[in-house]
């Protein structure tokens, strides 16, 4: 549980001080972060955040990048098959990428437990919902300092977290492809299309290749 | 409002699996769909922002995107990104 949480730290810093150029305000972030609480997710709102908001834009590819999710709290519903109820929904609440990694690791080495999950879970809330809000304060600070290079802050910041989706060469072609896609969009059609188009033809182009390949 | 319509549709896909894994298991394609989505709409946003920003865009993602998969640091990635990006603008 420990080695996940300064990651959080910095990444929950750094994504408040990107939404805070961004023109998001201190409680959209923090309720950003106890509603929704999904880093990657968060990440693409604050991106599309624009006026006027492009509502059904950002929810479907909210929604899309936590598909991930379905598969996830599949893996882990045997665990609670004799919890109660309001445990098992505040557990699946507060359930990540990150708290999911350390709670099936925990499980793999024979200790059996739900409420690692939840307790990992609700860790992670906490000090995420702290960094981010701290993050923004500091970019309130920061604001007006070097506008390409906050700019920069916020790309550069998201192609490291594409690095870490990293899972080898299959990975490859459905990027590129995602990111070909995403361009062509970006001339033609208005808005943020490309982010659901590109993103549309790159997974499926991954799954189908996955699928062949077998 | 969109706050809390991006969270309802997290927590759906939160419980979805829960729900769901009684009455229904994805097949091979699905599972695969859902595994490359992450990664797919990342690269479909960062593509035109890299584009824009030129020759100092290509240099601040390589150097953080080998950054991150050599070490796996999210921190020191960043900052190398933007030190690469930095340096790239004032001496290209």
């Amino acid at each position: 549980m420990l080695p996940i949480l300064p990651a959080a730290v910095a990444f929950g810093l750094v994504y408040g001080v990107a939404a805070a150029e961004k023109g998001m305000s201190a409680l959209e972030i923090a309720l950003s972060c106890m509603f929704i609480f999904a880093g990657a997710s968060q990440l693409v709102a604050m991106e599309l955040w624009r006026e006027p908001l492009p509502i059904v834009t950002m929810v479907l590819s909210v929604f899309v990048i936590n598909l991930r999710h379905l598969l996830m709290s599949a893996t882990v519903a045997p665990w609670f098959a004799n919890s109660p109820r309001l445990a098992t929904f505040a557990s699946l609440f507060v359930l990540t990428d990150e708290s999911w990694g350390v709670a099936v690791a925990d499980r793999r080495g024979g200790r059996s437990d739900a409420a690692f999950l939840l307790g990992a879970g609700a860790t992670l809330w906490v000090v995420w919902l702290g960094a981010s809000t701290a993050g923004h304060a500091l970019g309130d600070l920061m604001r007006g300092f070097d506008p390409d290079l906050f700019a920069w802050l916020i790309t550069g910041f998201f192609v490291v977290l594409l690095a870490g989706f990293w899972r080898g060469p299959g990975d490859l072609l459905p990027w590129l492809l995602a990111a070909a896609t995403a361009l062509a969009t970006v001339q033609v059609l208005p808005g943020t299309w490309f982010v659901l188009i590109g993103a549309l033809a790159g997974s499926l182009a991954g799954a189908w290749l996955h699928v062949r390949r077998r | 409002m969109a706050i809390l319509l991006m969270g309802a549709a997290t927590y759906a896909t939160r419980i979805g699996g829960f729900l769901l894994i009684r009455r229904f298991k994805p097949g091979p394609f699905l599972e695969a769909w859902f595994g490359h989505v992450p990664g797919a709409v990342f690269a479909a946003l960062v593509a035109p922002s890299v584009w824009q920003a030129g020759l100092a865009g290509w240099a601040g993602a390589a150097i953080g995107f080998g950054a991150m998969c050599w070490t796996g640091q999210f921190l020191p990635s960043l900052v190398l990104s933007v030190l690469a990006f930095f340096l790239a603008r004032h001496f290209l």
